[in-house]
């Protein structure tokens, strides 16, 4: 199998869906004829045409409130907001909008929308290229939410988000674009070609939304990861040598509860760990479930390693970063915990 | 350092509140027949005036004049004066069904009726509506069923939104009516995107945005301007402007432009202002636009001048904060009596007839309310089943809502 970056695999995707189905439109900002600012949709409107990959005006809320009545329509929209930190202008069309319309109109409308952001800090990006805006969505009814963690996963989960139904959220751990990255920030980096997940297979797949993957077998405890922190808390278990099982989550809403609450029965303890700030972050979120779920099974506190309830800094960015030191501190206080 | 004056914020204020005389004598209402009629394809730059004037086609002595007028046939304006009949009666009885606890809220179209009627017989089958709350006349003189609506405002059995929204945000695909979202603004830049996926698709359909004054102001409105500039969205970019965002004269979504209409010129879009309460002279000018957008000229933006005679919603009070004799002063005048005038003064209507007309179209409503409230009302009789509430909100049920909903025990 060829290797790819995620970068690639998310071009392929789209290269992909476009090729399959003719109601696949891709629009964004810089995302024509320069082919996106990470890339990502590099070559498409060469491929297919102006008035199936074009550039917009800087308008977050024109891009995807022109989206929703494109899905209206009939189209499959796939946009791209060039950061998840831009989204905030489009939030309304997001939540009261692309989220409601088959519910308000009973069916008679859809939004089969893909929306797609890159997210996550460990770029130097300040605090408006760094964030992690994962709870804004997942606390909406009518939305999915999907954070892919590698190549392979980004290639299948965003052919299948195109191919939903619904509005999808999908949201691209941009620190993950070129290789894993496990928070050792002062180590080259691992490029996707030394990489097992960076396989990717070619022509059409996809991967259903809403299954999560063991990314590492273990009995001591469970971790409940998504995006760049799968690799983290690998790393994490790695120098601690704690049997930790490391479950990727994948798809955030809906979640694979099975999965999770599987694993912590077997474990008994439970870290969950996101980048994203920590009061009512996604986290919360598991945490309460594995609590409701597991509750007899539980050996520990749920503990959550989380960025700081702080904007995320520029030059304090690795004082920020849940970093593996920071995880392995997690693992060793439910260890410990009677 | 020089001396400097202190700045001052300045806040527009209306011309006239409670407690003064209105006095529309100093405004220029040009008289019927006097704009030109450019051809659809004219240069932007050529027709900018069409923002500052007001298209009208009724004249005082109710004759259809100028160029404007185009050829409607007496039936054809005797079934308008019907459907703006019937959406005047139809308010009346959900304004008073909401008095009677029938319903919670609704929101009625009093003086406005000619605009959503008139548009909507200029469009073709197939083609979208992106509405507001006030804009049922598009329904109505599509043929929808008056029943349906009043089954939506009472949120019974029969609603066909399953009684998942306030009364009046109707939505049926099948007539051209996209779902009224109920925040203000949002289906402006959709209607835009709508008409590019039908342009993308090489399609014939075409697509039509509507606004209040007020909302105007919203960012969705200043995206749906640049989208059907750059990409010369086949649209018709509807503004009605009925002076009032609820307590809030329009001076204050207005700001310092001449018109609404005028906002138009900086996105090098057409624009049009018309007498909104002349059926006519809407009727002329959603043909015209909906031409432009049909041949693929690109977008156009109209403003219709009205007066929202009612208030804002059956929540709103109007005599707190404007003057009761407003709209009796309002030189536009109301555009059922108008078309009627002109409808005697062709011969082919009389007092008599208007007289049993209403009694007809009254009869009608009643009886579809009939049929509507034996379907229940909101707080009696048959209603939407409580596990409706978990359908629709994805196209398959996940598991997480499966669980609540066996949580909810239902």
């Amino acid at each position: 199998m060829p290797h790819m970056t995620m970068v690639q695999a998310i071009q392929n995707a789209q290269d992909i869906a476009m090729e399959r189905d003719e109601k696949v439109v891709v629009f964004g900002e810089d995302v024509g004829y320069f082919g996106g600012v990470f890339r990502c949709t590099a070559g498409l409107q060469r491929k297919y045409g102006k008035t199936r990959c074009f550039d917009t005006p800087i308008s977050e809320l024109g891009i995807v409130g022109a989206a929703v009545g494109m899905a209206a329509y009939g189209l499959r929209p796939c946009v791209e907001i060039q950061f998840a930190d831009y989204m905030y202008p489009a939030y309304d069309q997001i939540v009261s909008e692309a989220a409601r319309l088959r519910y308000r109109s009973a069916g008679q409308f859809t939004c089969p929308l893909v929306i797609r952001m890159p997210t996550g800090g460990g770029i130097f990006g300040g605090q408006t290229h760094s964030q992690s805006p994962e709870a804004l969505f997942t606390h909406v009814a009518g939305l999915k939410t999907v954070v892919p963690s590698n190549p392979a996963d980004a290639k299948g989960l965003l052919i299948a988000a195109i191919e939903d139904p619904d509005p999808v959220i999908f949201l691209e751990p941009k620190r993950l674009y070129n290789g894993p990255f496990d928070g050792h920030h002062e180590r080259p980096i691992t490029p996707w070609k030394n990489h097992q997940l960076g396989e990717v297979a070619e022509g059409f797949y996809a991967l259903p939304l809403g299954q999560a993957a063991i990314r590492r077998e273990g009995a001591a405890l469970t971790v409940l990861a998504y995006g760049t922190m799968v690799y983290v808390a690998l790393s994490a278990a790695e120098e601690t040598g704690i049997d930790a099982e490391v479950i990727d989550l994948r798809t955030l809403v809906p979640l694979d509860l099975d999965t999770v609450a599987a694993s912590v029965r077997k474990t008994g303890r439970c870290v969950v760990v996101h980048e994203a700030t920590r009061t009512s972050g996604f986290g919360a979120e598991l945490a309460a479930l594995v609590q409701r779920h597991c509750f007899y099974s539980l050996e520990a506190p749920v503990r959550r390693v989380t960025g700081w309830d702080t904007p995320y800094p520029h030059a304090q960015e690795w004082d920020y970063f849940p970093g593996p030191e920071r995880v392995a501190r997690a693992f060793r206080e439910v260890l410990e915990a009677e | 350092m020089p001396e400097r004056a202190p700045l001052s914020l300045q806040v527009p204020e209306p011309e006239w509140r409670p407690g003064d005389t209105p006095d529309y004598s100093h405004v220029n209402f040009p008289p019927a027949g006097s704009v030109d009629r450019p051809p659809v394809d004219a240069n932007p730059r050529d027709i900018r005036d069409l923002a500052y004037t007001i298209i009208r086609v009724l004249n005082r002595e109710g004759q259809a004049v100028g160029p404007w007028a185009g050829t409607p046939t007496d039936d054809e304006l005797l079934t308008g004066l019907r459907h703006m009949m019937t959406l005047r009666a139809f308010d009346a009885r959900m304004l008073q069904a909401q008095r009677q606890g029938k319903t919670s809220f609704y929101m009625q179209h009093l003086g406005e009726e000619a605009i959503s009627c008139a548009f909507r017989t200029a469009l073709s089958p197939g083609d979208m509506n992106f509405p507001t709350y006030r804009q049922a006349g598009l329904l109505i003189a599509g043929g929808y069923p008056i029943k349906d609506m009043m089954c939506q405002v009472y949120s019974n059995e029969g609603d066909p939104l399953k009684g998942r929204q306030l009364p009046v945000m109707y939505s049926s695909r099948k007539d051209g009516f996209f779902s009224i979202s109920g925040n203000l603004g949002t289906q402006y830049i959709q209607a835009v995107g709508w008409a590019m996926a039908s342009a993308i698709s090489n399609d014939t359909k075409i697509a039509a945005a509507w606004i209040g004054d007020g909302s105007t102001a919203e960012n969705d409105f200043h995206a749906a301007l640049v989208f059907a500039s750059t990409y010369k969205a086949p649209v018709v970019l509807n503004i009605v402007n009925n002076q009032w965002a609820i307590s809030t004269f329009q001076g204050i979504a207005r700001g310092g432009s001449g018109t609404f209409a005028s906002r138009g010129h900086g996105f090098g879009i057409p624009s049009l202002r018309v007498d909104g309460n002349d059926y006519l002279a809407v009727r002329g000018v959603a043909s015209w636009a909906i031409e432009r957008a049909r041949r693929n000229l690109g977008p156009t933006l109209v403003e219709y001048v009205t007066y929202r005679v009612g208030g804002h919603s059956t929540s709103d009070d109007p005599s707190a904060y404007r003057l009761k004799t407003e709209s009796d002063a309002w030189p536009l005048g109301d555009p059922i009596l108008r078309l009627k005038a002109h409808l005697i003064v062709g011969g082919v209507w009389s007092e008599e007839r208007h007289k049993q007309a209403e009694a007809e179209v009254r009869d009608t409503v009643i009886a579809a309310q009939r049929e509507a409230e034996a379907l229940g009302t909101l707080h009696s009789g048959g209603h939407p089943s409580a596990r409706d509430m978990f359908e629709d909100v994805y196209a398959t049920m996940p598991p997480h809502l499966i669980r609540q909903r066996h949580d909810a025990g239902i």
